[in-house]
């Protein structure tokens, strides 16, 4: 059998659509000398590019739907070259769970060394992960900027309606907020949207 | 909203995934229209971009249920291509919601090659078998068919029909897996030549005004179960009081979703951005089963087209099972053996149907009497699969 069982680099494949998680990935493999890696954008020709790799791994993200399509070229294996075998050992159950977790599914070429896949297997899982804490830090960041800008309208009202200075509105915000149970954003924001509808 | 009601808002009850297709819809009316609440059941359905996606998260069990294509149920519980897990169906959620579609210059090749009416499928068989033999003769590229997963009925349709009119669907021609949302783009850059999808893929297409109708899947297969509710059979086991409150939350909404008088209602549900997310219109033309069948806006209707509640459509039948698993033996997915083809109709269990519902009256005068009505071969024997496999020609076993 060809390479699979030899010390030749692994021939990784990376199909993800989103261009900063492949990014990620990308320079996590080649950092850990991972340097035989093909990286594709999306899943047209799929069956093309394949054979002209001939990848040993082949790494997809959950939010493609090309995965369907995967599965079913490693039906037929007579257009690929070497038949590729999906990750069917049950042993590996826990590696697939941390995966899928991860939002990544991986494909290995039947007959593969483990030793040999699994740190693969772990940058990919550990990259993905990342990604996600990455993307929700950003989500995080933008409502937070939405919030204070809501605050800082609500005290503007406060402090034109009531002739209040800023500190005594955001104190009145406070305060309101603490005697109802409520967070300051709350208030602000029903003020805000309270103002909104009366002046309409 | 006090700190219980938040932590439960956040663990909703049960998770169930689905694929944005006509035939989620009772899945999607009994959490919509609260039939599922009614039951005490808290459900997050969580729409999926693949089947292989919808049986991973099921296998591992971030979903506790899922919509999903029959024979992949059985292709998991053989442990066949995958990690094998157990799994069982108490439920069909759709029959007979295929389609075999084909662009305006394949239908009319295979018109002009035809010799009676094409929407006999002996006669388009017949017909497509002459279409590919010109083909080869004339030095043209094979024909491309879609269909959306090896383990499918749609994969199944297919191959049955075209082998019957001499066509081998590994030889002759391309079989190609497409996600269902990729199939209308596919047939309309030319990457495909036809393909069977289920709704409402296939009138999105003809609405384009770039295919054809060919067949439904009723008129290869007169019975087609081709998704499931799907659960992990120790899941099953361990949960029997939620198996029972998603049978009865299922029947009352199939039962909304198969009365006419419901049908805005249920098409504008089915149909929502967040659901299937197309034209209320198209599902409602599935849901009456008369679909525009050719761009000229020609109207073939059917009273078997998706059945959810009717005709007992419902109620797993592990004949339906056997069958597929006998697909899978004569396309060379899975290797013969009883034990195999007992597992395969443990999969579909309408014990779990009847213990809920109660064991239904004989099977009504039209449904086929062994079960699946096949247009071709002799009549389906579940305890007989060699003799089903044995009068063909093409197949792989």
């Amino acid at each position: 059998m060809p390479n699979t069982t030899s010390d030749a680099p692994l021939k990784i494949l990376v199909i993800d659509e989103n261009p900063i998680r492949r990014a990620i990935l990308e320079s996590g493999l080649r950092d850990a000398g991972f340097e035989n890696l093909t990286v594709l954008d999306d899943a047209t020709g799929l069956l093309d590019r394949i054979y002209k790799v001939d990848p040993d791994v082949i790494l997809i993200d959950l939010e493609n739907p090309s995965r369907d399509v995967l599965e079913q070229m490693f039906q037929v294996s007579r257009i690929v070259r070497r038949p590729i075998a999906m990750f069917v050992d049950q042993s590996d159950r826990a590696t697939i769970e941390a995966a899928i977790d991860a939002g990544v599914s991986a494909y290995i070429v039947d007959g593969l060394k483990k030793e040999r896949v699994r740190p693969i297997l772990e940058m990919t899982i550990s990259r993905f992960s990342a990604f996600d804490r990455l993307r929700s830090e950003l989500e995080e960041t933008k409502s937070a900027l939405k919030e204070r800008k809501i605050i800082e309208k609500a005290k503007g009202i406060l402090m034109k309606s009531r002739g209040l200075d800023e500190e005594a509105a955001y104190a009145l915000l406070r305060r309101t907020a603490m005697s109802k149970g409520k967070r300051i954003v709350d208030i602000a924001e029903s003020l805000v949207s309270t103002i909104d509808l009366l002046n309409d | 909203m006090s700190s219980l009601a938040t932590a439960r808002k956040r663990a909703p009850y049960l998770r169930i995934g689905y694929i944005p297709l006509a035939d989620a819809a009772a899945l999607i009316i009994a959490v919509d229209k609260g039939f599922a609440a009614e039951e005490g059941l808290d459900v997050e359905l969580v729409r999926e971009v693949s089947w292989s996606n919808v049986r991973d998260r099921l296998n591992i069990g971030q979903f506790d249920a899922a919509h999903l294509l029959s024979p992949v149920a059985i292709a998991s519980s053989l442990g066949l291509g995958h990690v094998r897990v157990p799994i069982v169906a108490p439920l069909n959620l759709g029959l007979n919601g295929n389609a075999i579609t084909v662009t305006t210059a394949l239908h009319r090749a295979l018109a002009e090659h035809s010799d009676g009416d094409i929407t006999d499928p002996k006669v388009s068989a017949r017909a497509l078998a002459a279409v590919v033999a010109e083909r080869k003769r004339t030095g043209q590229d094979p024909l491309t068919f879609g269909m959306t997963f090896p383990y499918s009925m749609h994969n199944y349709q297919l191959r049955f029909w075209m082998a019957s009119g001499g066509v081998d669907p590994d030889e002759d021609l391309r079989l190609v897996v497409l996600p269902p949302p990729f199939m209308v783009e596919s047939i309309a850059n030319g990457h495909v030549d036809a393909f069977c999808v289920g709704a409402p893929w296939n009138s999105v297409a003809v609405d384009l005004g770039i295919a054809h109708i060919l067949h439904f899947g009723s008129e290869i297969i007169e019975r087609a179960a081709e998704k499931v509710l799907a659960v992990r059979a120790s899941w099953a086991s361990e949960n029997p009081d939620l198996v029972t409150k998603l049978i009865r939350a299922h029947a009352r909404a199939a039962s909304f979703i198969e009365d006419a008088a419901n049908r805005d209602e249920a098409c504008r549900i089915i149909a929502a951005p967040n659901r299937v997310g197309v034209a209320p219109d198209l599902i409602r033309r599935t849901l009456d089963g008369k679909l525009k069948a050719s761009p000229d806006g020609s109207v073939r209707s059917s009273d078997r087209y998706l059945l959810i509640g009717r005709r007992g459509a419902a109620r797993p039948d592990p004949v339906q099972a056997a069958w597929l698993y006998a697909q899978m033996v004569r396309w060379g997915q899975a290797p013969m053996s009883a034990e195999l083809l007992a597992e395969a109709k443990a999969v579909f269990r309408p014990d779990l149907h009847d213990e809920v519902l109660g064991a239904p009256p004989a099977a009504p005068a039209s449904e086929p009497v062994d079960g699946v009505g096949a247009f071709d071969g002799p009549a389906f024997d579940a305890n007989d699969v060699a003799a089903h496999l044995e009068p063909w020609l093409i197949k792989r076993c």
